[in-house]
């Protein structure tokens, strides 16, 4: 995938490789490198893998690998839990329905 | 204002942080400090930070605070029927939802930017994965300057909780940069290196004008409860984490002259979890609001960005209260079916604490929920159980004393299971202590002064002698 000078993306940089990592921290995180993501405007046209500059909203500029063009925001409402569902029903039957502290 | 040192290795950054955080908040600490470890926490925050009504003044400027008391008249019928005779204290709710960026933290964003301007700052930085990133955001949008937000986001595989994904979209809605980083402490210096860069103000939290913003909700709380029910709230109950939105509530009921109402921390019971770990960061379904922050930042407060925290919750605290993840999001659901208002889990920490509590209290009694947060996509109890589920942690009814934090969620099979589960507040306090002597004395515990024992029991509420006693055994 193209993007063209201007266009919004999202880059990934490594900001410290795993032995440059301080001593305080748990050893599975210390295996692994620090890494940093940024959106910016692209600096100049390139593909999706490429390591480009982007300006940011700030006017920053930073370096890394494009990682996704016009990225969007993919959170959501999760899938179905079943669970949820049953608390209001317990809890209106509780006090709607007549249940008393007994029954506990 | 913008500086640049070609030298960002993680040693040299670290070697400059002082001198880069005296430039960034405008604060310089060493003038409220004396002898080894003292250290004038009151004339801080009187002389760096505003006043009360100075403070209520900024924030009505920017459409801050006076939120609405909510009487949960359900929830607290609920609480009856499940208490023994004459039990169950009324419920009321501070619905801080309602502020511009949708939490309290709109309260503290809006007296730290304001002073940014004032100081000539041309933008603000902050470092936080939670509400306070959308709160700066925005009211760096009404203020007119430019924002960059610093979040802990994923984990090694780039996965990131659902709930701090949707905070980052929030931030950028409000026209902030976000820079989002993998787990680890480090954070701090890719923070001091864009607080360089930019020679942009330090929004942090733990600044006077962070936890000054937070005395009138503390104010609110007590005026609000007084025309409702003729007096003040027997407790209020505050969600704990980095120790700010206690200790900015406590000193705000008190400059009302609140001074009888119990103050009551509350946190998620995240314990067994590292925070710092890239394995347990998706495995716990809170990112604030928990034990992992609230037991060392109180008992360690200047660990923060800042090099003396303004929040020093346990100078406040009357009892520090532990749930577990499973009755928050109990809670949560109850809320929305119950009461119908949809509010994100986090804030719902000390309403799970509160509704427990009130089941122990005379019905003649009052407990104010002191704050809500906005919900939607991500940051909503059904995504945050999802991921969980898909990081495969057990999600079940049972007992929530079966919950082992990172292996299982237990939702209560009953509400009646609902407890809030009393710290050793004195173990704390004693901690308190321990750490300002032999972290930081340099000059070793036989050199203190009779004014750093007095700033000691201060700190800890203890008495003097017994700050003696747990110095010199």
């Amino acid at each position: 995938m193209t993007f063209k000078k201007g266009t919004w993306i999202r880059i990934k940089r490594v900001v410290m490789q795993s032995e440059e990592r301080t001593a305080q921290i748990p050893e599975d995180t210390r295996r692994v490198p620090l890494e940093m993501w940024v959106k910016g405007f692209a600096e100049q046209d390139g593909h999706l893998g490429d390591t480009i500059c982007v300006r940011t909203l700030t006017g920053r500029v930073e370096r890394g690998e494009v990682v996704e063009i016009e990225p969007v925001y993919g959170h959501d409402f999760g899938q179905f839990i079943p669970e949820i569902l049953t608390i209001g029903i317990t809890l209106r039957k509780i006090l709607d329905g007549g249940e008393h502290c007994d029954e506990s | 204002m913008t500086n640049h040192n070609d030298n960002q290795g993680y040693d040299a950054v670290m070697k400059r942080r002082n001198e880069i955080m005296k430039r960034a908040v405008g604060i310089d600490y060493a003038a409220f400090e004396f002898d080894n470890i003292g250290f004038d926490y009151e004339r801080m925050m009187r002389e760096v930070g505003y006043t009360l009504s100075e403070v209520i003044a900024i924030q009505r400027s920017q459409g801050v605070g006076n939120t609405p008391m909510i009487k949960l008249n359900r929830l607290t019928e609920l609480a009856r029927k499940l208490s023994p005779e004459g039990m169950g204290a009324q419920l009321f709710l501070k619905d801080e939802a309602s502020n511009p960026s949708g939490s309290f933290k709109a309260r503290r964003a809006a007296v730290a930017v304001y002073q940014a301007k004032k100081l000539g700052y041309e933008g603000v930085v902050a470092a936080t994965s939670g509400n306070y990133g959308a709160a700066v955001a925005s009211q760096a949008a009404m203020q007119g300057l430019k924002c960059i937000i610093v979040q802990e986001t994923y984990d090694s595989k780039g996965q990131g909780q659902p709930e701090i994904i949707e905070k980052a979209r929030k931030c950028e809605a409000f026209g902030a940069e976000v820079v989002q980083l993998t787990v680890g402490p480090e954070l701090f210096y890719q923070f001091l290196i864009i607080l360089e860069q930019t020679g942009y103000f330090n929004a942090s939290l733990y600044t006077p004008y962070g936890i000054a913003g937070i005395e009138s909700l503390g104010a609110e709380i007590a005026d609000q409860m007084m025309a409702m029910t003729g007096r003040y709230p027997d407790a209020v109950v505050c969600t704990n984490a980095g120790g700010g939105n206690l200790t900015g509530t406590a000193r705000g009921l008190q400059k009302r002259g609140a001074d009888a109402t119990k103050i009551i921390g509350a946190s998620v019971d995240l314990s067994g979890l590292h925070m710092a770990s890239d394995r347990d960061f998706n495995r716990k379904s809170f990112t604030t609001g928990h034990t992992g922050f609230g037991l060392p930042f109180a008992t360690m407060p200047d660990r923060s960005d800042v090099p003396r925290s303004a929040a020093r919750p346990l100078r406040y605290m009357d009892s520090y209260v532990t749930v577990k993840q499973g009755e928050v999001f109990y809670m949560t659901e109850a809320l929305a079916q119950l009461e119908g208002m949809e509010r994100g889990p986090a804030g719902n920490v000390s309403l799970a604490a509160a509704f427990a509590l009130a089941m122990t209290m005379p019905r003649s009694a009052t407990i104010v929920v002191q704050e809500t947060e906005y919900t939607g996509a991500g940051k909503h109890i059904q995504p945050q159980l999802s991921f969980a589920r898909q990081n495969g942690i057990e999600i079940r009814f049972g007992h929530p004393d079966e919950e082992v934090p990172g292996n299982s969620i237990i939702l209560p099979s009953h509400p009646s299971q609902m407890k809030a589960r009393p710290l050793e507040l004195v173990q704390l306090r004693k901690r308190l202590v321990e750490n300002l002597v032999f972290a930081t004395a340099k000059g070793g515990k036989a050199n203190l002064s009779d004014r750093e024992i007095a700033f000691l029991a201060d700190e800890s509420r203890f008495t003097k002698t017994a700050v003696e006693k747990i110095i010199f055994g």
